[in-house]
This record gives structure tokens, sequence and C-alpha cells, in this order.
């Protein structure tokens, strides 16, 4: 029995979907396969589902060191929106969103797709100036976005402090009504459902920890469960990318550091939307069970311990209470962090290497969930292929050498 | 939180220290002989390693020193 999806937007308490039955089939690695992809992500599982739901592959390998979407998948904020700057941004987010809104009928599958609206808060005449040139910006790439003042602000998001006397004072927001939040585990679960019943083996308990090759060209990998032979190799590994890339003695500009996330205690369903605040820095949605879900930037030293440091928690709290008053008796009651790969540019890397059949896809520092569904298409179609597809053309590895960067830090959302 | 040795002030919270990134990486001797590629490398590939990092902190907040340490980057010990 499967349930219809849902499209509320009302901040009620919503009912997630009875557990179902299993859902995928485990596999055990074969000693080949056509593709194998190294991570069992959002990311990855959505590139094994196009690469069998558009490119007719079958033969494919999932391979997950952990358990299925355990990594950045499972400690996301589950914040989807699309209202980035730049075009090449504005296309490949804006794309993911179109996807986000076809994927609970297309997989058919009720991961609770809440399109509740971001605000993303301002508090300095400079962070006027530069909303506003975001939401033209939106505008002209066909994204909804617009400025609204303190007044609409109170309406939109009834619990948020807008008066003139504090101390970051709210001086306005952008206000992208078709972002929202999703249940992140369901859509791990959704594509894995769909991957399986295509075929696609998911295998768990089964770490990379190097490639086969055959002169510059990788035909296999290397596990905890013996070498795997592969036509294509595509890397989905987020944090731990640089380890396996350095084992071929390619260096790829990556630097990882912990993310954290907190959520309160199940709390009545008082925050209708999705705010975010780059000048106090915090965001803050609040789930579909009732926990507050709070997050910030990254720690700033390099870190694979999926762990962080109190004073990054102790300040994002400040930020949301400045913002939320209403917040001040509420609990934590877990904090933690995923390792998150962070480029210069605060853009990812979704492309060939100088090696022959790897392909990878990595660098999307803190905001790889939003981009889950575009992520899938395009890397699918690039490891399919051989070549990118046109909305990751821009984001090869080339671009560091050529000075062709895409500049997100401002529109990331989050300090890096 | 991280509890840092400052080779001036001894072992200090995270918080009064801000991070440099890799330790020991020298500028090019010859910028303008370098290739695109090698430039490029230069400016923006640092090591990522799991495991010991050898990287830079800079006391901000207290003697305004900056000094080289290595740390483990999966437990955060700091090699005495």
């Amino acid at each position: 029995m499967r349930s219809r999806p849902s499209r509320s937007i009302a901040p009620k308490a919503e009912r997630l979907p009875d557990p179902p039955a299993r859902l995928w089939r485990s596999a055990d690695p074969k000693r080949t396969y056509d593709v194998v992809i190294v991570g069992a992500g959002g990311h990855g599982l959505a590139t094994a589902y196009y690469l069998a739901a558009e490119h007719g592959i079958r033969d494919i390998a999932v391979l997950e060191r952990g358990w299925l979407a355990g990594g950045n998948m499972a400690r996301n904020t589950t914040i989807i929106r699309s209202n980035y700057l730049l075009d090449e941004s504005a296309a490949l987010y804006g794309h993911a969103l179109d996807l986000w809104e076809r994927w609970p009928g297309e997989l058919d599958y009720d991961f609770l797709l809440s399109q509740r609206g971001v605000l993303n808060l301002v508090h300095t005449e400079q962070e006027v100036r530069d909303a506003r040139r975001r939401a033209f910006a939106n505008g002209l790439n066909g994204i909804d976005a617009e400025f609204v003042g303190p007044d609409e602000i109170a309406e939109l998001c009834p619990i948020l402090d807008v008066s003139p006397d504090r101390r970051y004072p709210v001086l306005g927001a952008t206000w992208q009504a078709r972002a929202g939040i999703a249940k992140h585990d369901h859509v791990a679960w959704a594509l894995a459902t769909r991957a399986s019943e295509f075929g696609v083996d998911l295998i768990e308990q089964c770490e990379v920890t190097g490639f086969v090759t055959d002169g510059d060209r990788v035909v296999g990998v290397r596990t905890s469960r013996g070498d795997i032979a592969a036509g294509r190799v595509g890397l989905a590994a987020a944090g731990r990318t640089s380890e396996l890339t350095e084992t071929l003695g390619l260096r790829i500009p990556l630097q990882s550091h912990p993310l954290q996330a907190l959520v309160s205690e199940l709390l009545e369903q008082v925050h209708p939307c999705v705010v975010m605040s780059n000048h106090v820095h915090v965001y803050c949605s609040q789930a579909h069970k009732g926990e507050l879900v709070l997050g910030a930037g990254i720690d700033s030293y390099n870190g694979y311990g999926q762990r962080g440091s109190v004073q990054v928690i102790e300040r994002q709290m400040a930020a949301a209470l400045e913002l939320f008053p209403i917040f001040a008796r509420a609990h934590v009651i877990r904090t933690w962090a995923g390792v998150v790969d962070v480029t210069p540019d605060a853009s990812p890397i979704i492309g060939p290497t100088p090696f022959e059949g790897l392909f990878v896809n990595c660098g999307w520092g803190t905001g790889g969930f939003k981009a889950t569904p575009a992520v899938g298409r395009v890397f699918a179609h690039t490891v399919a292929t051989g070549s990118p597809h046109p909305l990751n053309e821009p984001y090869g590895l080339e671009r560091f050498r050529t000075g062709a960067l895409i500049d997100e830090h401002g529109a990331a959302a989050v300090a890096h | 939180m991280l509890q840092i040795p400052c080779p001036w002030c001894g072992n200090r919270d995270e918080v009064e220290f801000r991070y440099g990134g890799q330790a020991q990486v020298a500028y090019p001797e010859d910028p303008v002989a370098l290739s695109d590629a090698e430039w490029a490398e230069y400016l923006f590939v640092r090591a990522n390693p799991r495991g010991r990092h050898a990287e830079r902190w800079v006391h901000s907040d207290g003697c305004r020193r900056w000094f080289d340490v290595v740390r483990d980057t999966a437990t955060n010990e700091f090699a005495s």
C-alpha cells in the first residue's frame, strides 16, 4: 500500500507514512558491473535511478561503506530551494526544484515534500541591496523570488521578531514560495526502491578503498569485499572523495569540514516556513513531527570525525533566539555533524576526470540535498555518455585552471 | 571544543583562535614560470587527509602568534 503524495503547506502535524515492508533488495557484490557508483547517499542513489530510468543501464552497483543514506543524507536539514544568484547555479538548482515537484508522482512515494516557502532574511542596508539583486537575477532566470519587507515577513512567519529595536533588525527578505522541506530518509528510500526494481544492486558494508587501473584508465574498484571490475565508476562520496582520488595521485580542490545541525524536542507546529539568515547566521524550519531543525556554518577546521565544536552550536542557538524569541524555552535534544567537502568557489565539481572511466560528483559542501534530483540526472548523463550534460558543463574540474569559477559564497547562505 | 596548544600560551580554547589551513605551503619562487595547471594547484589545492594534518592556527584573541601544529583530522588529537 502506498500513500499518495501530499502537498500540505498548513503548519499542522502530519502523520508520517506507515513504515513499509522491505523496500529494496540487499545485494552481495558481483565481480563485474557496467557501472559502479561509490556512495549510497541521495546523489549516488539518484544517479543509479536515472542511469536505469533514462539511459537503460541496469547492470549497476551502488557501493556504500556504512548503511544506505547514513552519511550526509541522514544529517542534512532537509531544505530545498533554488534561489541562487548565478546563471549556472540557477539553472542547476532550478532544474532540481522542477524535478522535486515531479518526484512524488514519478517515484510513486510520498516523502512529504512540503513547499512551505523560504525567507532569506537581511539585516543591513548592503544586504538589502544584495537581496534585491538576487531576487531580480532569480526573476530573469525564471525562478520565483520576490523581495519582501518586514510587514510581509510578519505575515508569512508570525513568530519572527521583526521589530526595529532588535540588535539585528530584520530589514527585509527574499521569499521563494516554491521552496520547502522534504523527509530526507524517505527520499533515499524512494530512490532505493525504484533503483532496486530496475535491478540495481545496492550493496552496504562495502567500503571502496581504491581503484583498479590500466594505464590512465580506471577499470574497477578495490573494496573491503574484494575487487570489482567496472566499465565506468562514478564517485558520489562527499567528504571522503579526496581520500579516494589521492590513491590515484589525482588532487581535487576539496577541504572536508564538519557541518553541524541540531533539533529540539517535539513541539506544536508554530513555524510555517523555512527561515535563513546569513547575518546572524542560522537556518531553521520545523519538521513534520514537530522538532525545530537548526543549522549554520561549517566548523573552520578540517575534520573527518562527524563531530564539531560546541561554540558553533551555541552561536546558532543565539542567532535563532535573536530571530525567534518564542524558542527561548525549547531544549536541544540532539546535535550531530556530517563531513562536507567544500570547494574554493562554494560550487560543486561534476564531470570527467583525467582518468578515463572515472567521473566525480563532489564539492557540494553544505548544499547537496536540495540538488539531489538534478545531480542524479546530470551525473547519470555524464557517466552514461562520457561527457557532461549542458547543466553540469560549467562545473568541471578544469574551471580551477581556466579561472571560470562559479563563486556562490553568497547564495550558499552558509558560512564557508 | 578543541584545546589548541599555542606555543606561547599553552593549551587554550578553540574560540581564541582562527584556522589557517595547511601549513608550509610556500609561495612559488618563480610564479611567471608556472603553467596554468601548476598555478591552479598552488592557488586552490590543499592537502585534505583523514589522519595527521600539518596545519596553521593564529591565536587571534591571545598572543596573536601564528604557528604550525599537527592534528589528526579523524580524532582531533594534536601531536605533542
